[in-house]
């Protein structure tokens, strides 16, 4: 029997992004819906009760959510196509320990940069190109977190790549000038179809937060 | 060469007794290092550089960071007696309430201990509903993981131990036998445990510390 995988998800979300990645690397066939999140769809509400969030991966019926946990579900379901963990679990726990950082710390404080102001964007900015360096340093000469390959890491953290630009233009700062070698690696990984074909242009991006600002009436 | 496992931790931590918990239900023997979280340690540093805290798992003079990222890598190196179910999907739905415990229930509750009095209310609304969450995965399992403790009862320990304490502490009442009877039986039996009971941080000393460190910020309720 044929599997049937479907994806409730919203193209602008970076959580969205790494389970299509993750797909797409894998070759699995799916049904992409596009959620409107303002008016949230039965079947969104009724595969996510709990959290009632996309990004949701429902497989022959019974749902997976949480961006990682989604991830980490396609990686041992489709094991034996384009494996995103390393076979070692000591390697394994390292790549779970940064997709963790990058869950922990990246899109709360990159959220900051286009919702705060003055001090508090300031040190939301500091914090970030903080993080950014973490990441950067951990990185180090390999060409991706995988090694030769991009792996788990890579795919958590990629899709923040499109927002970028909406970090950039709300913070008012230069990420390649912070990390020159992160600006790198995320273009390196843009040269894959499975990261291309589903990050969104980032002024495409720039434009839905800036719309999103004026509707939560932030400035 | 013999296996050499070390825990930097602290009596005290939930979050370091999960390892330790883990640890014992697969039998490995492990040294215990009882980490100052107040003035911490060169060894600390050096082994979490990233995030400075404990629990440290040390396999081989290799460290682990993350109580949850322990727990799998537990699993998967010594793979007798699993906490984690076999299944694909099973596994997933483990790992989204071990985070549902940690995001919603701990961290809830974490919140209730430290907010302004006008805040107090609409967090305790929340965390209730998310304890209730929470009780509906039991039915009518002995544990999370079934007949067995699984790594959602490992992760789930601050309710079945320092949640008690906490409220008693801070005199609130949040889990009650009436309000949450199929999460408190969860809790006797995890305490009852025979792995779990041993390892369980002295009641009368996590008490006290707990009072002290309410009464030092002033706690009004």
């Amino acid at each position: 029997m044929a599997d049937e995988v479907i994806l409730l998800d919203k193209w602008v979300s970076p959580f969205g992004m790494r389970v299509r990645i993750a797909l797409a690397e894998k070759g699995i066939k799916y049904e992409y819906r596009d959620e409107d999140l303002r008016n949230k769809g039965e079947l969104l509400l009724k595969m996510n009760p709990v959290h009632k969030k996309i990004p949701v991966l429902i497989h022959n019926g019974k749902p997976v959510c949480e961006s990682n946990i989604i991830v980490q579900y396609v990686d041992e379901v489709w094991h034996d196509k384009a494996p995103l963990l390393p076979s070692d679990p000591y390697l394994r726990a390292q790549a779970r320990f940064w997709a963790d950082f990058v869950d922990k710390k990246i899109y709360d404080t990159g959220r900051k940069l286009w919702t705060t102001k003055g001090d508090e964007q300031k040190s939301a900015t500091e914090e970030f190109i903080g993080y950014l360096k973490t990441l950067e340093a951990e990185l180090g000469d390999k060409p991706y977190y995988g090694g030769e390959k991009m792996n788990y890491v890579d795919v958590t953290m990629i899709p923040f790549y499109s927002w970028f630009h909406t970090y950039e233009a709300s913070g008012n700062f230069s990420i390649e000038s912070h990390c020159p070698k992160l600006m790198a690696w995320a273009k390196r990984c843009m040269q894959h179809e499975s990261v291309s074909k589903t990050l969104p242009e980032p002024e495409k991006n720039y434009e839905f937060v800036l719309q999103m600002k004026k509707r939560l009436g932030i400035e | 060469m013999a296996e050499q496992v070390k825990v930097l931790g602290s009596w005290g931590s939930p979050f370091s007794k999960r390892v330790e918990l883990a640890l014992k239900l697969k039998c490995v023997n492990y040294e215990c290092i009882e980490q100052d979280l107040a003035n911490k340690s060169q060894l600390l540093l050096d082994y979490n550089p990233v995030h400075k805290k404990i629990p440290v798992l040390i396999h081989n003079g290799k460290p682990i960071v993350e109580s949850l990222v322990i727990l799998e890598y537990i699993d998967e190196t010594w793979r007798h007696n699993s906490i984690f179910p076999h299944d694909p999907y099973e596994k997933a739905m483990a790992r989204f309430w071990a985070k549902f415990i940690d995001e919603k229930c701990n961290e809830g509750v974490w919140k209730i201990m430290w907010c302004k009095e006008e805040e107090r209310g609409k967090l305790v609304e929340e965390v209730l509903q998310h304890f209730g969450t929470l009780e509906g995965q039991l039915k009518d399992k002995k544990f999370f993981g079934g007949e067995e403790i699984g790594m959602v009862d490992i992760a789930a320990n601050f309710i079945g131990y320092w949640l008690g304490l906490v409220q008693e502490a801070i005199g609130m009442e949040l889990v009650t036998r009436d309000k949450f009877p199929v999460l408190c039986r969860w809790m006797d039996e995890f305490v009852g445990h025979s792995v779990v009971k041993p390892i369980l941080p002295p009641r009368d000393e996590l008490l006290a510390i707990f009072k002290a460190r309410f009464n030092a910020t002033a706690w009004e309720y």
